[in-house]
């Protein structure tokens, strides 16, 4: 294990030394005293794990591919961008466009979430993202959405738990709340239903893994009813436009 | 002897192998150019408007309407029209009479401006999935509000705010009425009016009981014929408004002859069937600005305050008119440029009185907020407005919301031909015989307005979007989105818009 | 030309703090918060506005004026003359920094409008607008850039580091304190265009580019508001004194007038409320800032922060004992003060107001 110290050190210089420890092949890396260093983890490749201990900057893990980063308290805007694999997991808030256009990989969140969380992720048979906030959620949750797991726990009171335009534009994947969904707040692409069997198997398998990253009970978090989000239509402006 | 020195404009051709002989063409065409020889259709060329009705009718597509190769020779200054016009007035000392807007080719200021687009220092906003609001009311707007805080903690007003006219789209439909059109054409505007939140204003023929049912999407008009005007028919609107002029006909009245005024479109203009029905050049109690002020006091308390519009041509001190209108009172002032419609116009009033809608509502805008006054009544620019991008560069230039006419009307099947005033419209538009009328299926054609009024609300969330602004108040009047392409520098003093490059 | 102007565009970081107990700071201390977001701005703009930092002249409006030309003081200093006591004049202490080789003549006036010269109904406020509109459109090379009472803008062309030892921001101490370094696409290199703006004693700090600029501005100026700075700031600074100043909106109700909730949101609301934000809507349209944008407003008795409506730029606010912070982001508020009682992000267009105590 190494511990690099952030204080008061540019992130440049600060991804640099992370670079350098990952390429020497250390396994566990533990950032100190960070505080607003941008771009931590962006593109880093590898089976390495980080913690990060203060509050890091935005664009946090941007297009990572592998490895695990455990961030201590709050984080910022960004986090996860189109990010590949790997796993982020924050036990404080976080905050804007968390996730976008992610492929895969998971991000674990603790605490609540700002706006356009989970926007435009994808997936495919390979490979597909996952998010899982435990607090709530602001407006435009899994906007466009393509592809992959989106799930909204609201574990810690019992206001609205997530924002307006819930999955507006969604074209594929799946979103899950826990409690209920108005759908004045959904977007018109976005059907309001039941999970079956095999929805809640899905579902457990994510939430365990997230139980353990953050030292949750499952069946507390499973205690309370869920609602299954998907779009209506594959083609939801097919008529939009005249030929 | 020859019938006309003016060729006829279009030859009405059929092919004589394709054709069935099943007289599908002279049942369709209003103006009876078909008619049977017994055993072929004969065709009377000289009176086809090239409405294509007869075109998209024939099962067999065994016609062909083509601008007859045989026309005057052409000539840079004499043009088409000018021959024309003076041959038929030799035949008839007559004023050539006309419909639709001009078409003559005055620079089209809408087609040299061009509107702003995001990028990098501001992001566009995608329209489909975030909020896009296009929603606008029209009415005087206090300059400021008092608002308090209720016992239950919430806001609330501390004085009542002024009655507004509210459209889901800054789009409505402009004044035509029963009788310039068919009742059918009415109840399609209608329909498409409820079911896309905006408006349709009767005209001056008053208010058939038909669309009685719409009253919440109508306004009803107040011109110089005053017809079918009583208590009963100011209220039965959202709004009520004063027809001072037309675009296409400033300062000229309207007459539609008694052939015209069969018994609904009697009985709606409270007239006698049969009799001529003359719209005054001037309203007759409006000779000045202050009469103008107690017509429109007149009607707000005939109407406990509804809002009141006044419609006038865009005419050279059109700045000044304007103001004067909104210092009398006027809720919303309705600017009808010089490309604006009409049933029926002299072609010499149609194409050489009034100014374009683009110069009128921006001087016209300006000098309101010059004189403080912008807030106290909403602008609708109309006359020609063409498309969405129209309607966004009004928009920007200053308007509340567009009127349109032919727009609505090409839905219908109108090819724009410019034969309204004849009455003979095959697609049973701008007619009152009923076996023409008879076509314009209400629902049918309501769908095809309802279409265009959505495929326009889209343009514009998209022209929004790109704009990076969310709402349509952030648009109106923003000028600094606009950038005129070839216009000279007076221009685009009087447009308040920077040339492009700037 | 009237619209023949060229607007100014830029990107920035801001950060602001307010003691509800009046307890003064450091202006180092907001420094550093602003400086660790240098990386927002790139160096041509950043500046600080502190209240409380006058209280030995906390009667007289605080003018600081920048001359590009030491010639014009003399006209400005007549105009200022015929309608005001001055009260003291001095040059705005600096010191040199190695990156900021040339700086405008920076100067300090306090003063009061002689009560001759408020005739009629006019109100003094109004007064103070006329004589700083007048001297930013009309005299050349002349800027009022500070203009409220026992408070103060510092600002300019460079970095917040540069800018808080130019200006040797450490010596003043304020209750309140906004601060702001910039991105510019296009600079003019001017100091005037450093935020935060101010007038009276709103000073406005602002992140995003407001897209609804053309008509915000044409909508002042039907009001007798000259926009001579061609930055959204000035437009975001006019509404305010509009909005409470001359039409008396309290402040929640003037931002919901300019980051106004959506229709959708309007229509659910019960009659009362529902009547109420329709006409505030209706009536505040044209002021409407729409385009992304996080803003910090400060005013002698409290700290506002607001942003867009659908969120476009950050804004993260936080409390620890009797002081509130507000920044474009966490880590600048962390910077100044490491384990707050709360953080949190406030919603779309949902303002943080914040008062004193007293
Ligand atoms: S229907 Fe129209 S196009 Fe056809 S012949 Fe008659 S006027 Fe001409
Ligand atoms: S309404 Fe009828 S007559 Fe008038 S232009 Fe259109 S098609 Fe021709």
């Amino acid at each position: 294990m190494v511990k690099i110290d952030a204080k008061g050190t540019y992130y440049r210089d600060l991804n640099r030394k992370v670079r350098e420890a990952v390429e020497k092949g250390e396994k566990e890396i533990v950032l100190e005293n960070v505080n607003g260093q941008y771009y931590i983890g962006d593109g880093l490749r590898g089976n390495v794990s980080i913690t990060i201990e203060g509050v890091p900057g935005n664009d946090l893990a941007a297009f990572m591919d592998g490895p695990t980063v455990r961030i201590k308290s709050n984080a910022q805007d960004n986090i996860g961008n189109t990010m590949n694999s790997g796993k982020v997991v924050i036990e404080g808030h976080a905050g804007d466009v968390l996730g976008y256009g992610m492929r895969g990989g998971k991000l674990h969140i603790r605490g609540n979430v700002g706006y356009r969380v989970g926007i435009h992720m994808k997936g495919d048979k390979k490979q597909g993202p996952t998010i899982i906030v435990g607090g709530t959620a602001g407006d435009f949750f899994g906007e466009y959405m393509a592809g992959g797991l989106l799930v909204l726990l609201g574990l810690d009171g019992d206001g609205p738990i997530v924002g307006d335009y819930l999955g507006t534009g969604m074209h594929g994947g799946t979103i899950f709340v826990r409690g209920e969904v108005d759908k004045e707040m959904c977007g018109a692409e976005v059907g309001v239903m039941e999970p079956d069997e095999d929805d809640l198997k899905v579902l457990r398998e994510a939430l365990s893994d997230y139980c353990a990253d953050l030292g949750l009970k499952l069946e507390d978090v499973m205690s309370k009813g869920f609602k299954k989000l998907v779009p209506v239509s594959a083609r939801p402006y097919g008529n939009l436009y005249a030929y | 002897m020859f019938r006309s020195l003016a060729p006829p404009e279009y030859l009405a051709t059929i092919d004589r192998v394709k054709c069935i002989r099943c007289k599908r063409c002279i049942q369709n065409c209003g103006w009876g150019v078909y008619s049977w020889g017994g055993d072929k259709i004969l065709i009377d060329t000289f009176k086809c408007v090239k409405c294509l009705r007869c075109y998209h009718y024939c099962p067999e597509e065994a016609i062909e309407i083509k601008d007859n190769p045989t026309r005057f020779k052409q000539n840079a200054y004499w043009g088409y029209h000018n021959i024309r016009n003076i041959k038929r007035q030799a035949e008839t000392g007559g004023i050539p009479l006309t419909g639709m807007g001009s078409d003559l080719p005055y620079t089209i200021l809408f087609d040299n401006l061009l509107i702003d687009a995001c990028q990098v220092t501001n992001p566009s906003i995608d329209p489909l999935r975030e909020p896009m609001e296009l929603r606008t009311y029209l009415g005087k707007k206090p300059s400021s509000v008092k608002i308090e805080k209720g016992k239950d903690g919430k806001l609330k007003l501390a004085e009542p705010a002024p009655p507004q006219i509210k459209l889901e789209v800054p789009i409505i439909f402009s004044p035509m009425s029963y009788g310039s059109i068919s009742l059918n054409a009415q109840k399609v505007l209608a329909t498409a009016a409820k079911e896309c939140g905006i408006v349709m204003n009767t005209g001056e023929g008053g208010l058939h009981e038909d669309l009685i049912p719409y009253r919440k999407n109508i306004i009803v008009q107040v011109a110089s014929g005053r017809f079918g005007v009583n208590p009963e028919y100011l209220n039965a609107g959202v709004a009520v408004e004063i027809k001072i002029g037309q675009g296409a006909k400033p300062g000229i009245g309207g007459h539609l002859p008694g052939e015209k005024i069969p018994l609904e479109v009697a009985k709606t203009r409270m007239i006698p069937v049969g009799t001529d029905a003359l719209s005054p050049a001037p309203q007759h109690d409006i000779y000045s600005i202050e009469d103008l002020r107690q017509l429109i006091y007149a009607i707000k308390e005939a109407t406990d305050y509804k809002p009141v519009s006044v419609k006038i041509a865009a005419v050279h001190n059109v700045a000044a008119i304007a103001s004067g209108i909104v210092r009398a009172g006027a809720d919303i002032v309705y600017l009808d440029g010089f490309r604006g419609g009409t049933g029926a116009a002299p072609s010499i009033i149609r194409d050489h009185l009034g100014i374009p809608i683009e110069h009128a509502l921006a001087a016209v805008d300006d000098r309101l907020r010059q004189e403080g006054i912008r807030n106290e009544a909403s602008i609708i620019a109309a006359g020609g407005i063409r498309s969405s991008a129209d309607a966004a560069k009004a928009i920007a230039l200053g308007a509340d919301a567009v009127a349109i006419g032919t727009a609505a009307l090409i839905t219908m099947g109108c090819t724009t031909c410019g034969k309204c005033y004849t009455g003979n419209c095959s697609w049973g538009i701008t007619t009152q015989r009923p076996e023409l009328t008879a076509r314009l299926d209400p629902e049918v054609y309501a769908e095809r307005l309802i279409n265009l009024i959505h495929a326009w609300t889209h343009e514009l969330k998209e022209i929004l979007g790109a704009l990076g602004i969310n709402s349509i108040e952030s648009l109106r009047g923003n000028r600094e989105r606009l950038r005129g392409v070839g216009l000279d520098s007076f221009t685009l003093d009087i447009l308040g818009v920077k040339p492009a490059g700037r | 030309m009237n619209h023949d102007y060229q607007k100014d565009m830029a990107g920035c970081g801001l950060t602001g703090l307010i003691s509800r107990k009046r307890r003064r700071v450091s202006g180092s201390h907001i420094a550093k918060s602003l400086c660790l977001m240098t990386d927002r701005g790139n160096g041509l703009g950043a500046g600080y506005a502190a209240y409380g930092i006058y209280p030995e002249f906390k009667d007289f409006y605080a003018f600081h004026i920048m001359y590009d030309e030491p010639s014009v003081r003399r006209t400005v200093e007549e105009v200022l003359k015929a309608s005001y006591h001055v009260e003291k004049i001095e040059e705005i202490p600096t010191s040199p920094v190695r990156a900021i080789p040339i700086s405008p003549l920076l100067v300090r006036y306090f003063v009061e409008p002689l009560k001759e010269k408020l005739v009629g109904d006019v109100e003094e406020s109004d007064f103070v607008v006329s004589t700083v509109m007048r001297v930013n459109s009309e005299i050349e090379g002349a800027y009022i850039f500070s203009s409220g009472k026992n408070m103060g803008a510092f600002k300019g062309v460079g970095n917040p580091s540069d800018i808080a030892e130019f200006f040797r921001m450490e010596e003043y101490e304020g209750y309140l304190w906004t601060a702001h370094t910039r991105f510019p696409t296009n600079t003019p290199g001017w100091w005037g265009g450093a935020h935060p703006f101010t007038l009276l004693d709103w000073s406005i700090v602002h992140n995003g580019e407001i897209s609804s600029y053309g008509i915000n501005k044409r909508y002042l100026e039907m009001y007798g508001y000259k926009l001579t700075l061609l930055t959204d700031t000035e437009v975001a600074a006019y509404l305010l004194d509009l909005l409470i100043r001359r039409h008396g909106l309290s402040i929640p109700v003037a931002c919901a007038a300019l980051a106004s909730p959506f229709w959708k949101n309007i229509d659910r609301m019960d009659d009362g409320e529902r009547d109420a934000l329709t006409a505030l809507r209706l009536t505040y349209g044209s002021a409407l800032l729409n385009g992304p944008f996080s803003l910090l407003f400060g005013h002698s008795n409290g700290l506002v922060g607001i942003n867009d409506r659908i969120k476009l730029r950050p804004l993260v606010a936080a409390v620890k004992d009797d002081v509130t912070y507000m920044a474009s982001e966490e880590s600048a508020i962390r910077a100044i003060c490491p384990s707050p009682e709360k953080v949190w992000a406030p919603r779309a267009g949902d303002p943080v107001i914040v008062g004193l105590e007293d």
